[in-house]
């Protein structure tokens, strides 16, 4: 059962990866889509492994992602 | 089961835009980590800032408080100004190192040696972003740039200057600290060395100056990711992370 949850303002997304590097649990990556900018925008493909640590929200430089923790 | 949230937009961030720095610059999060003190310290409706000349020169599109546009490196000179007449506002300047270490190096000298209680937020990424990646006075030695194409010679350009050692010289600062955004646990550092500048600024103490060691993917030729890694093996050593001068 997952502990955390991620959101994405995927339109804001710039494709840098820095997140996708610094999430502990590799629970992210980059998709396949292209958002309106012509960047292809992160996603979480294990949202069953997320711990909602919040890494990733505090490397992103657009601030696209929101964290929830589940408990 | 419940949700809560951990991590959302701080409210001095504008939604609704989308700032036009590269993928991957660190910009972004050295403008999101003051969001987050101005935020924290609920001075937001009495923040005036000084936006730069260099890529943050857009800054006061992003931040939902009152800013200004300075000529290049004149920003502590201008935030001088605003303090002394509007003493009940909270000043900050956000500078890159062409601006304030380049252009306007004799303004910050000042500034920091006059000690008005102001904030300087300092982004050192060891090159001119914005013009097309000439080189910077931080610019370390051997790297290249448009204007150091073979590297940078010390014969030929001198060293790379460190700003937080050399204003750490003056009796006047309060607070100076060098930190890192390549990585959440420097960036958690980071924001604590924000929040604490601004809290000071609060706290009438006299000038706070945090020098962040950012990244330029574009003109350095990296990705992002690689970017960090690069910052963290070959800038640090040169700049090394730590509080530099702190009055308590
Ligand atoms: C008086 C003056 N001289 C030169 C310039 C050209 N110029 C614009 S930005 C810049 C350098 C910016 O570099 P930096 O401060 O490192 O910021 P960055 O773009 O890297 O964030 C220069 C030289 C200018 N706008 N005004």
């Amino acid at each position: 059962m997952a502990k955390g949850r991620v959101t994405v303002r995927e339109e804001f997304c710039k494709s840098c990866g820095l997140c996708v590097e610094a999430c502990p649990k590799k629970t992210l990556r980059i998709a396949d889509h292209l958002n309106p900018k012509g960047h292809r925008p992160v996603e979480q493909f294990k949202p069953d492994d997320c711990v909602g640590c919040a890494m990733c929200a505090r490397i992103c430089p657009d601030v696209v992602l929101t964290v929830y923790k589940i408990d | 089961m419940s949700e809560t949230q951990v991590f959302g937009m701080p409210k001095v961030w504008k939604s609704e835009v989308h700032t036009h720095y590269c993928p991957g610059c660190t910009h972004g999060i050295a403008h999101r980590l003051v969001c987050e003190a101005i935020e924290e310290l609920g001075i937001q409706n009495r923040t005036m800032a000084l936006a730069p000349v260099g890529c943050a020169v857009f800054m006061h599109q992003y931040l939902d408080i009152d800013m200004m546009e300075a000529a290049h490196g004149r920003a502590p000179a201008t935030a001088t100004g605003m303090k002394t007449v509007r003493a009940d506002k909270i000043v900050f300047t956000y500078q890159g190192d062409g601006d304030l270490a380049s252009i306007g190096m004799g303004e910050i000298v000042h500034a920091m040696n006059r000690s008005l209680p102001l904030t300087v937020i300092f982004i050192n990424n060891a090159i001119y972003g914005m013009t097309g990646g000439q080189m910077a006075p931080t610019t370390l030695l051997g790297q290249k740039s448009t204007t150091s194409p073979t590297g940078r010679d010390a014969k030929v350009n001198g060293y790379p200057i460190r700003v937080s050692e050399l204003l750490a010289t003056l009796a006047g600062p309060a607070y100076i600290e060098r930190v890192a955004l390549t990585s959440p646990k420097y960036i958690i550092k980071a924001k604590q060395a924000i929040l604490k500048a601004f809290k000071n600024q609060v706290e009438n103490k006299g000038v706070s100056f945090v020098e962040c060691l950012s990244t330029c993917p574009t003109n350095w030729g990296k990705r992002p990711v690689d970017a960090c890694k690069w910052l963290e093996e070959t800038m640090m050593p040169y700049y090394p992370l730590g509080v530099l001068k702190d009055f308590e």
